[in-house]
């Protein structure tokens, strides 16, 4: 087994995470994505997850939210095995690329109205609390004024952050992000750190955001993790500043730059 | 009942119409947004060999279409869902397997028998009360599955692993959506035919996406074409002594292109009208 440079905390500290992986290691077929990771994420931390493209991050994250088996190791959500999680609202989830397709004929409200049904039941109907954690959902990410408008006719970057306040809907303890903000504009980019800032100041819910572009919420975050098949680093993003590494400007290269440095 | 539905056949034609034009865009709906259109139409084919097989053993055809129809949406899902092979491929593979087994059972059965055409061609004007009562007993069940999952499929549609990760039974669902769909195959077979029975599905969506501003609109406007469609085209055939399920189709296909064109030129005067403001507009 590899030892990752800032190993987690050990299965004692499993309930009290939000997130635990341990000893993770996963292969498509004969390739190997990831090995031997460990990760932890506890309530109320903001972690970035960073790697260059094919480093497993997007596989990790399916990991973690139990959407894949490892074939080896252990992933636990909130202590219990994340592909048997009873309350899976917890967790919200923001795909890669999630945008509408051009000539869906949905509301803003009715997309962000589909996040809020695992907690509700999917069978249900939303009751009037459920509205309004929808409609808070959506004031979140500043689109209270486009509610009523169809999803396919918003740019890029709000139809992102129509995607950021379904995954909101819920009241998730735990938000996963995978490259929510790739090609957006920087107002967009401001408007999702805001989001995220008050999803972890106010409600203490954990972040997990996986991004190449850090430097819109780069002050905000608790840790940051590098990930090139292992871990690289687990660490205070001052301890990357200390070493000159800037997450604005070198997420992309960060595995490349702390191979240097180590 | 005025003119056209004066008559008792007529009667019957309408309410078999009716159901089928509410319940069949409403499930179009949610093959349309997943991509699905021509999922209809892969059903229709193996419905083919259902009737073929029931034609074959003499047992009233609807069931066997029904049960093979069921069947074949249950594998077909199965196999996407796993990505064991691509969706439109295996769709081809049932189209064509279903086609090719109808006429193998045909031929083993000796000949064409003539109410074959019926399931084909579709022959609502001789529709029975007990097809009738069949036919309502289905759209039903539909109305009664899509008014509690609406929401669900809807998530589903969104984003599969989203919803996955949100903990919806996607797999569950996505097999009730195929399963409703070969059941609305079944009942439209009388209506439309099997040959045409996907146009249902799909037209009158097309024309919802059109003017809805929402989900819940659009469902209520597919409805909406789906039952104009309907009767529009039977009292057309009436008059006319046209084929119902050709005419119905038709009008379906001719409201599609009317609201596409009034949303075209509807476009065009708001682009020449925003040109004008800004002194863009081209010459007079």
């Amino acid at each position: 087994m590899t030892a990752s440079p800032h190993p987690v905390a050990g299965s004692t500290a499993a309930v009290a995470s939000v997130v635990t992986a341990e000893g993770v290691s996963f292969r498509y077929g004969s390739r190997p994505v990831l090995d031997d990771v460990s990760l932890c994420v506890g309530p109320g931390e903001f972690v970035a997850l960073v790697g260059p493209n094919g480093s497993g991050k997007s596989t990790l994250v399916r990991l973690l939210l139990g959407l894949l088996r490892p074939d080896a190791g252990t992933v636990r959500l909130f202590g219990e095995d994340a592909r048997a999680l009873r309350d899976r609202w917890r967790v919200g989830y923001v795909p890669q690329r999630a945008v509408a397709a051009n000539d869906l004929p949905a509301t803003v409200r009715e997309v962000v109205s589909a996040g809020r049904l695992g907690r509700s039941g999917w069978h249900g109907r939303l009751r009037r609390a459920d509205w309004q954690a929808i409609d808070h959902a959506v004031e979140e990410v500043d689109l209270t004024d486009l509610r009523d408008r169809r999803v396919g006719e918003l740019s890029g970057g709000q139809q992102q952050r129509v995607f950021i306040a379904k995954a909101l809907a819920a009241e998730p303890d735990l938000l996963v992000a995978d490259e929510p903000v790739a090609g957006v504009d920087a107002e967009s980019q401001r408007r999702f750190r805001d989001s995220l800032s008050h999803l972890v100041l106010e409600h203490g819910g954990a972040v997990l955001l996986v991004s190449h572009e850090l430097g819109a919420v780069a002050d905000d975050l608790d840790r940051v993790v590098v990930l090139k098949q292992r871990v690289l680093f687990d660490g205070d993003p001052s301890e990357l500043a200390a070493r000159g590494v800037s997450l604005g400007v070198h997420a992309e290269d960060l595995p490349l730059w702390l191979e240097r440095l180590h | 009942m005025p003119w056209p539905f004066d008559r008792d056949f007529m009667r019957l034609a309408l309410a078999a119409g009716v159901v089928v034009g509410l319940c069949a865009p409403l499930i179009g709906t949610f093959l349309v947004q997943k991509r699905l259109s021509l999922l209809g139409d892969g059903r229709g084919h193996v419905a083919f060999a259902g009737v073929a097989g029931g034609v074959l053993v003499g047992v009233w055809p609807v069931w066997t279409a029904m049960a093979a129809a069921v069947a074949a949406a249950v594998v077909i899902e199965r196999l996407r869902s796993r990505g064991r092979a691509p969706g439109d491929l295996v769709l081809a593979l049932f189209f064509y397997s279903g086609i090719a087994a109808g006429i193998v059972l045909l031929g083993l059965a000796h000949g064409v028998d003539a109410n074959l055409f019926a399931y084909l061609f579709g022959s609502i004007l001789t529709v029975t009360p007990g097809d009738v009562g069949l036919i309502a007993v289905l759209g039903v069940v539909v109305l009664v599955v899509v008014g509690v999952s609406w929401r669900a499929l809807f998530t589903v549609i969104l984003d599969e692993e989203a919803a996955r990760a949100a903990g919806l039974p996607v797999d569950t669902l996505n097999t009730v959506l195929a399963v409703l769909a070969a059941v609305v195959v079944v009942a439209a077979m009388r209506v439309v035919g099997i040959l045409l029975v996907a146009a249902l599905m799909v037209l009158p969506v097309a024309s919802a996406q059109l003017v809805a501003r929402s989900f819940v609109a659009c469902l209520r406007w597919s409805a909406v074409v789906g039952v104009v469609s309907v009767v529009v085209g039977l009292g057309s055939a009436r008059a006319a002594d046209l084929a119902p399920g050709g005419a119905i189709v038709l009008v379906a296909a001719a409201i599609f292109a009317v609201l596409a064109m009034l949303r075209s030129g509807r476009r065009a005067q708001l682009a020449f009208a925003r040109g004008h403001e800004t002194g863009r507009a081209g010459p007079p």
